[in-house]
């Protein structure tokens, strides 16, 4: 998704360096974990998107996937302001994540089997249904990716959108002219001065992009998808226990949706007889006891961040600037695919 | 720096320190402190060794394979740019080939380029016109006293700025320059390349003829005969490539769709860091030209006026030569950076080494390969390039010397 300037060399170099030193004390139980709780503090990569993260006016980090962070310091340290939000851009983001950098990245990763495998990432639930969009100039007239032969377009280095959009254009043997570029105000500033005729990324991004525009009017996202970008919490492989606690952290915001629990009556649901509710919450503590958590986490998530809907409609709903709608990212029981495994 | 580029490798050993016989060259080996020496080894070589095995343990626990397999790899990315084809599909290898080519083609025109404005705003700095010298002088201080990464930034959005493809300014008949580049005829690309090939090596053979004729006919001794020969032994194969391959065609740019189609395009990118690079260079090149011609002392100059030569002609036959002396030197390290300098391509999107190793690593996970790679050939252009200075100032001063 988004990022920033020219340290390729520098990230890289410290991927090399961190491989051999940053994790130097191997310990056996989960060696991030381990090291989160000795700082106090979770370290988490985002990207820079009003929306999905963005800091506020007073420096304070807000949005759809900073609320996920926030939600995660819950979970492990009771305090939802024991993160650190830090920005990397697409091409550092992963190598920044090998390397110890980051404990987990929040910036909108797409799963993929290459990264699990071959980049050795776990990846916690998918938290935003993406697809690859195509941002065009209104006054091309161009309808659908198709169209778009012989056209020049602008893709962001380090996201798989560099991947998608070739395989796209080989598929139907058409030709385009790449523009790779890695900053993202570059990247904004190819479309509107004509260099490129489109801009190719995931869908939301380039939403988010077209209101920053100067002249977003002139400017249309085309409705095709070129790609499946399930949005996920990606991790080091090598520590199972931090990768479930950030699954059941996910979790536990979408199941507090389908019990219609909110930050704002998430007290009276305490009182509720509902066996399966007394243990989400953590009324009934033998559950917690069990897992090795505080039994009330999920209390304490909606309570600190509300539930998933709230997450989304807060940053990114229909009511914000970014507009929208739940689409794919409503809950499995409304027609959507956004489902929580049962807690129990 | 001057040193650096005269004289050769030496190892360096006090004179007065060189003990004899084998036991004696040990010592001498060895050095003064052995145990200190010996200490300080062993412990270098214990963090080496730690480093290693917790990268070894590091990426085994990331199920991580280390190895260049990947080289062989399908690529599935597209690259804007290349003087050699490469598709989606082709390998890594020949993607990352493709990343070099564009960085040496980049550099080498830079290179070249940077040299010739740099001498021209050198000499024109010392110019006795006021307005000249001083416009040279602040032009030089401006573009030596700001980042060269803004320098890009400011000339990638100066071409960006021209008008789209549809509204291209046609300068010449078949020229056209827009926001997609400077498109110019061509020859057109189907079977024509080995005639293309095969024209431009038998056009560069005759100019090494004609010079190493005329070289000959001037100089006293007779040079560069095995360069008449080789450049004879050319010229036949190379008629006919130039004959065998199909019927030379050139292509005009057209207006097709959404670009500019046939012909060459000089893409912006490319224009914007050439430009860029050779700007910044030169600046450098201009000062250290300056420097070179200031040292050559004030008699020798008056002494070729007082012979009567036209003023050109004392810079080109009398202070050029002597200054040539401090410049060549100095201006390989020019060279150098402005061929590691060519890097901050990634920035504005030109595909080059950098940014292809980049995404390479970014989609295989291969990182401490393509660093190692990355690293590999940057030392190698380097040390080519540092080459090429060492063996035309050996050459200059060879001549000197006759």
């Amino acid at each position: 998704m988004t990022f920033q300037t020219a340290r390729h060399i520098l990230a890289a170099g410290a991927f090399a360096l961190g491989l051999g030193a940053a994790s130097l004390p191997a310990a056996h139980a989960g060696p991030t974990l381990d090291a989160i709780k000795a700082r106090g503090l979770i370290k988490v990569g985002v990207g820079t998107s009003p929306g999905f993260f963005a800091p506020d006016s007073s420096g304070k980090w807000q949005g759809f996937f900073v609320d996920f962070g926030r939600a995660l310091a819950v979970t492990v340290f009771d305090d939802p302001n024991k993160v650190e939000f830090t920005n990397s851009s697409p091409q550092q983001r992963l190598p920044a994540l090998q390397s110890g950098e980051f404990d987990i990245l929040l910036s909108g990763v797409t799963q993929t089997i290459n990264r699990a495998f071959k980049l050795g990432f776990h990846f916690g639930p998918v938290v935003f249904y993406d697809g690859q969009g195509l941002l065009v100039k209104k006054s091309l007239g161009v309808t659908k990716a198709a169209d778009l032969d012989g056209a020049t377009i602008g893709i962001q280095s380090g996201t798989t959108g560099e991947l998608n959009i070739a395989d796209f254009f080989r598929k139907t043997k058409k030709k385009f002219t790449p523009v790779v570029i890695e900053e993202t105000k570059e990247f904004h500033k190819a479309l509107e001065s004509g260099r490129v005729d489109a801009l190719t990324q995931d869908a939301s991004d380039l939403a988010i992009a077209r209101t920053q525009l100067a002249k977003p009017d002139d400017f249309v996202l085309l409705p095709e998808r070129l790609s499946k970008e399930p949005l996920v919490p990606a991790v080091r492989a090598g520590d199972d226990r931090w990768l479930e606690i950030v699954n059941w952290t996910v979790y536990a915001t979408i199941q507090a949706e389908e019990f219609g629990i909110t930050q704002a009556n998430v007290d009276e649901f305490l009182k509720s007889e509902d066996p399966g509710i007394k243990r989400f919450l953590g009324v009934d503590k033998s559950l917690g006891e069990a897992i090795g958590l505080d039994p009330a986490f999920a209390y304490k998530i909606v309570k600190a961040v509300g539930n998933y809907g709230e997450i989304f409609d807060r940053n990114i709903g229909p009511k914000t600037k970014v507009g929208f709608e739940r689409g794919y990212n409503q809950l499995w029981t409304k027609g959507g695919l956004i489902y929580s495994p049962p807690f129990r | 720096m001057h040193g650096a580029f005269e004289g050769r490798l030496v190892h360096y050993v006090a004179p007065d320190r060189k003990r004899p016989g084998a036991r004696g060259r040990f010592a001498d080996w060895v050095g003064e402190r052995p145990v200190a020496q010996l200490l300080l080894f062993v412990g270098l070589a214990g963090i080496g060794a730690l480093l290693w095995t917790a990268l070894a343990t590091n990426l085994a626990r990331l199920g991580l394979t280390p190895g260049f397999a990947f080289l062989g790899h399908a690529a599935n990315f597209e690259i804007g740019e290349a003087p050699i084809a490469y598709a989606a599909g082709d390998s890594y290898g020949r993607a990352i080939l493709a990343g070099l080519a564009n960085t040496v083609l980049v550099s080498a025109a830079g290179c070249l380029l940077a040299t010739i404005l740099g001498v021209l705003l050198g000499v024109a700095r010392l110019s006795d016109n006021p307005l000249l010298s001083g416009t040279v002088a602040g032009f030089i201080e401006i573009v030596r006293n700001t980042p060269l990464l803004l320098q890009l930034f400011f000339w990638n959005a100066t071409l960006h700025a021209l008008p789209g493809p549809r509204q291209a300014f046609a300068p010449l008949p078949g020229v056209k320059l827009s926001n997609r580049g400077l498109a110019f005829p061509w020859f057109s690309d189907d079977g024509s390349s080995p005639a293309v090939a095969g024209a431009t090596l038998a056009l560069l053979a005759l100019v090494g003829l004609g010079l190493a004729l005329r070289r000959r006919r001037r100089g006293p001794a007779p040079q560069g005969g095995a360069a008449t020969a080789v450049g004879l032994a050319l010229l036949g194969p190379a008629f006919v490539a130039a004959l065998a391959g199909a019927p030379l065609a050139l292509e005009l740019p057209q207006l097709a769709g959404f670009n500019i189609r046939g012909g060459l395009t000089l893409t912006p990118e490319f224009a914007a860091l050439l430009i860029g690079l050779t700007v910044n260079a030169s600046a450098g090149i201009a000062e250290t030209v300056r420097g070179g011609i200031l040292s050559v002392p004030r008699g020798q100059w008056e002494a070729a006026r007082a012979v009567g030569l036209p003023p050109m002609k004392v810079l080109r036959l009398v202070v050029l030569p002597q200054a040539l002396r401090v410049i060549v030197p100095v201006l390989a390290s020019s060279w150098l950076s402005l061929t590691k300098n060519s890097s901050l391509a990634v920035a504005i999107g030109f595909p080059d080494l950098v940014s292809i190793l980049n995404t390479t690593a970014n989609v295989t996970g291969q990182s401490l390969e393509t660093i190692t790679l990355m690293m590999g050939l940057y030392l190698t252009l380097s040390l080519l390039v540092s080459v090429t200075g060492n063996a035309w100032n050996e050459r200059r001063l060879r001549r000197e010397g006759r």
